[in-house]
């Protein structure tokens, strides 16, 4: 690719980025404009920005390399995150808003007047926010690395500290703005190219099916395995080998191998034939860092996918950036309208990450044997379209790309920086919010380095099982059940959301490798969300003189429609509120 | 390996936190093991108990709390049976032979009345009830009965005697407390209901006789400023709920200003920049309004008649977990020693109680930290901050937004 037109469209996204931030509110009004200047965020605004602060490197990249690689199955992961949404909207929008919780944290606060609850769930969030900014910062490196030659951690410090400088110099000030448009543009990177690709596939006669099985090379291509792996080979198969193969070292030899497993060294060439098919990759053996989840997922297929439904279906209302925006709507109706714009909006987005991913299979298909599938997005249009065309339609997906790891990264970081400034550090202010967000930043930084990387996609997977196993009984109970209690809910999101997360960093550090085991642990929501579940109300159950004053006062207050509750202390006179009247006539 | 070191470590590290925080909160002290002598010991023991037993009663006498407090107060007792009643009905019996609930009610009346403490004889058929005397110690606050406190135990003893007595009394001053505790609670009530500001009367004279000079030259003026004042004087006046929304002060504002405008015309201009993410923060009602006030005052009364115009600038940002309002003026400003002493309430200022009482008000609701911040000298205009958390405990707004 073109580095020529790929760094400025970056650099451009950046710019901009820092520009609407700092100066989108600079416009002072006079009291004549007043109705505009202290006009609430309208619910299509309030969608966009939350739909700009979701989509995250996951969205935009990892989910077109996982069509890539493993084919139509994984349309469920934009499904998931899509229809966590409608959960939302249908259990937590409107009474989250009315409780008038800020954070997670407040609206545990808020629900169960519990300083310890509050305190647990701010390490939820934290832990949240960490584990969902780590493939943000990776797959800023993976962009990075694939459009110029920077060493792999370049991207993520770029991100960071992009995002640390415009947090902490107060320039995201007019944040809804910036992440309403991040959302225009990563919508646009990706539609503008994908109507481009598409023609392109029209005009290459369009006629073969795309998941054909297995996929093959439309061309000569030369593939260099940088990791080293293990190809699995279902048909025998003729390459010409530059490199080692099965410990045999070969120098552009043509090489027949047969069906089986065959060892790739790292640093090899592997020239494959027109029409050949891809061989599948198995990167498990190799030391165990990049081990994709896809392993657990080909062994115990419907497992995987349930699990997968289930933490993203849940998990959505539990991210800790989500339910911030939520706090911006002036009251319960318009969370709701919001809710269902960003059902719209996102819905829209995701149709297009699995065009990628199927052209990706026509046209780039030796990515899947490289460990960059995430980068198919990135690549397709030098590909596809090539010349000038192409690299400025790169460079148009690469801005959304950083536009995607700016806005969701820089809301997590918020997120995060305000329960470390609330709850973690010792007092409050200003310069104790910069801190905070150095320190959100530089964890996920610091382990970025350290973990090897899990696809992008599956990574973020992982952040949603702990917050489906932590948040969403929390959420779901705290506002449906009266007989929640402290204890409950501490011991429910302890063991639910504790043990996915144990799950979690089990599967990142690459234990135990293969087997039963690892699909449970690579796809914990499945047991760990009723675990968390089946605690909180048990737990809760038997502790029934926990249950916090004012329960259902509180209740009240979540589920009553604003202008009752208002009428409800007093208000009257707009005739809604007022006493019921009795139809009187004479019989 | 690291890699592997690496993510357990990312990932134990919060639980590990939690546990040791939960852990140094249920840490009870050190046990008193090899600490003083054996009724050394005793006595801490009972301390501790009793220490234990007393949370619960603090929040009064209920149900509830006796349920909490009675298992702690038998324990300091030693005996079978412990019962807490309150005028009419047995809140908790815990230990055995509770079939002697109502009899207990029935032979209470006299110490209920009286107020004195009272030993008798139950009457049992059941022939394995160990109970054959109760004790019974009144628990009065204010030298009113609220309930009694009835030890059961198989003979009569007038240890039990005395202890039960000593133990009522000491339930007693616990409930005292929680009186104490409620008047406060009343007191802190009233003190924000009465810091709640008032609109000024003078605003009000001001108001109508800018109106009254519209009325001829230029009716339909007046009747918009008319509707103008309705609808401030309706919002201050308003009786429900101690809270409001900023989008609801910041109209309040405008109305505000709008009257003000009529009666100085060009000298007054007003910039507003207001981040629309903080106009649902809920904060005391009336707070942000006088700091208006305060800064058309200061800002009109350093130009004298005639002379320029006079600025004043509002801003609300967005500042994570906190909406940061300030409210500038480049008037006359203030002496800051003068200032520190009308806030510290040393002396009262001239001209109303705006400032101070705003700054009393946040610093009841938030805490503290969040008093006013006042940047100011003489001559040199005033800006005061305000910090408002977009979270805290108890805050609500009564009211609904403006909807545009």
């Amino acid at each position: 690719m073109n580095e020529n037109y790929a760094v400025p469209a970056v650099a451009l996204v950046v710019v901009a980025t820092v520009f609407v931030g700092a100066f989108g509110l600079r416009i002072s009004r006079t009291t004549s404009d007043f109705y505009v200047a202290s006009r609430t965020v309208g619910p299509r605004l309030n969608a966009a920005a939350i739909s700009g602060e979701y989509l995250s490197a996951a969205s935009f990249l990892g989910i077109a390399g996982l069509v890539l690689v493993q084919g139509p199955d994984m349309l469920w992961y934009p499904v998931g995150y899509t229809a966590g949404y409608l959960l939302l909207l249908l259990f937590v929008a409107a009474p989250l808003r009315r409780s008038g919780a800020y954070t997670l944290p407040d609206f545990a606060e808020a629900r169960l007047a519990s300083q310890a609850v509050r305190r647990l769930a701010g390490a939820f969030v934290v832990g949240v926010g960490w584990l969902y900014l780590l493939p943000q910062l990776q797959g800023a490196g993976l962009t990075l690395a694939v459009l110029t030659d920077a060493p792999d951690w370049a991207g993520g410090v770029i991100v960071a500290v992009v995002v640390v400088a415009t947090v902490a110099a107060g320039g995201m000030r007019s944040i809804t703005f910036v992440q309403a448009f991040q959302y225009w543009l990563k919508l646009t990177a990706l539609l503008v190219p994908a109507l481009f690709l598409v023609l392109a596939w029209q005009g290459d006669g369009a006629s073969r099916p795309v998941f054909d099985e297995p996929a093959t090379f439309r061309e000569q291509r030369v593939v260099r395995v940088e990791d080293g792996l293990d190809l699995k080979l279902t048909a025998p198969l003729t390459v010409t080998v530059t490199g080692t193969v099965d410990g045999r070292p070969h120098q552009d030899q043509v090489l027949h191998l047969p069906a089986g497993t065959h060892h790739i060294d790292a640093g090899t060439r592997l020239t494959f034939a027109k029409g050949a098919a891809v061989p599948e990759a198995d990167r498990g053996t190799n030391g165990g860092m990049s081990t994709s989840l896809a392993e657990g997922r080909e062994e115990r297929p419907l497992y995987a996918t349930y699990g997968l439904i289930l933490a993203t279906f849940l998990g959505t209302m539990g991210l800790p950036h989500v339910v911030v925006r939520f706090y911006t709507s002036p009251h319960g109706v318009a969370a709701r309208r919001t809710t269902v714009v960003v059902l719209g909006l996102i819905g829209a987005f995701y149709l297009l990450p699995p065009v990628y991913g199927a052209l990706g299979r026509l046209y780039a298909p030796e990515l899947a044997l490289t460990s960059d599938a995430d980068a198919a997005v990135l690549l397709l249009p030098d590909r596809v379209i090539g010349g000038l065309g192409g690299d400025l339609l790169g460079a148009l997906v690469a801005g959304g790309a950083f536009a995607a790891f700016l806005s969701t990264a820089s809301g997590l970081a918020m997120a995060v920086a305000g329960v470390l400034t609330q709850d973690v550090l010792p007092s409050r202010g200003v310069r104790h919010f910069r801190l905070g967000t150095v320190i959100a930043m530089a964890v996920p930084l610091a382990a970025s380095a350290i973990v090897g990387g899990l696809p992008v996609a599956d990574a973020v997977g992982l952040a949603f099982a702990v917050s489906a196993s932590s948040f969403c009984p929390l959420l779901v109970l705290g506002i449906w059940w009266r007989r929640l209690t402290p204890p409950g809910a501490a011991a429910g999101m302890l063991v639910g959301g504790g043990s996915a997360l144990l799950a979690v960093a089990a599967t990142m550090a690459g234990f135990p490798g293969t087997g039963a085991l690892h699909a449970l642990l690579a796809w914990p929501a499945l047991w760990s969300v009723p675990l968390g579940f089946l605690t909180m109300v048990l737990v809760s159950l038997a502790t029934p003189g926990r249950v916090p004053a004012g329960t259902a006062a509180i209740l009240a207050r979540f589920h009553l429609p604003e202008e009752l509750s208002g009428a409800h202390g007093g208000h009257g006179g707009h005739g809604l509120g007022g006493p019921a009247r009795t139809e009187v006539t004479r019989t | 390996m690291s890699g592997f070191l690496a993510g357990l470590c990312v990932a134990v590290l919060p639980l590990l936190a939690a546990g040791f925080w939960l852990g140094r909160r249920t840490a009870r002290p050190e046990r008193l093991g090899g600490l003083g002598t054996p009724v050394e010991h005793a006595t801490f023991e009972t301390l501790h108990t009793a220490s234990l037993a007393a949370p619960p009663l603090r929040a009064g006498l209920t149900e509830e709390t006796a349920g909490r407090s009675a298992r702690r107060l038998r324990t300091l007792l030693g005996t079978d049976a412990l019962c807490l009643t309150d005028q009419k009905s047995v809140l908790v019996w815990d230990g055995v032979g509770e079939h002697h609930r109502a009899e207990i009610m029935e032979r209470l009346a006299g110490p209920l009345e009286t107020g004195r403490g009272e030993a008798f004889r139950l009457t049992c058929d059941a022939p394995d009830c160990p109970l054959r005397w109760a004790v019974v110690a009144p628990l009065t606050v204010d030298d009113r009965v609220h309930g009694a406190l009835v030890a059961c135990a198989p003979r009569e003893s007038a240890v039990l005697v005395r202890a039960a007595g000593e133990v009522a009394r000491w339930v007693s001053v616990q409930l005292e407390l929680a009186d104490l505790d409620q008047s406060r609670t009343r007191l802190i009530e009233a003190e924000i209901k009465a810091l709640r500001a008032q609109i000024s009367p003078h605003f009000i004279f001001n108001s109508l006789a800018v109106i009254a000079s519209f009325v001829r030259t230029d009716p339909e003026r007046a009747r918009e400023l008319l509707l103008e004042f309705a609808d401030f004087t309706r919002y201050s006046f308003r009786r429900h709920g101690d809270f409001t929304t900023l989008a609801d002060e910041l109209h309040a504002i405008d109305h505000y200003l709008a009257l003000v405008r009529a009666r100085f015309g060009d000298r007054l201009s007003v910039t507003l920049q207001i981040a629309p993410e903080v106009l649902p923060v809920a904060l005391p009602f009336l707070c942000l309004q006088p700091l208006v006030e305060n800064a058309v005052k200061h800002g009109l009364e350093g130009k004298g008649a005639s002379a320029g115009r006079s600025r004043i600038s509002i801003t609300a940002q967005d500042a994570g977990a906190e909406a940061l309002v300030v409210i500038e003026d480049d008037g006359v400003g203030m002496d800051p020693v003068l200032l520190r002493r009308i806030l510290a309430g040393e002396v009262s200022p001239s001209g109303g109680i705006g400032l101070s009482n705003v700054d009393d008000r946040l610093r009841q609701v938030y805490g503290d930290d969040h008093g006013l911040v006042i940047e100011t000298a003489l001559g040199a205009g005033m800006k005061i901050t305000a910090r408002l958390p977009k979270y805290q405990p108890g805050v609500h707004s009564a009211g609904r937004l403006f909807e545009n």
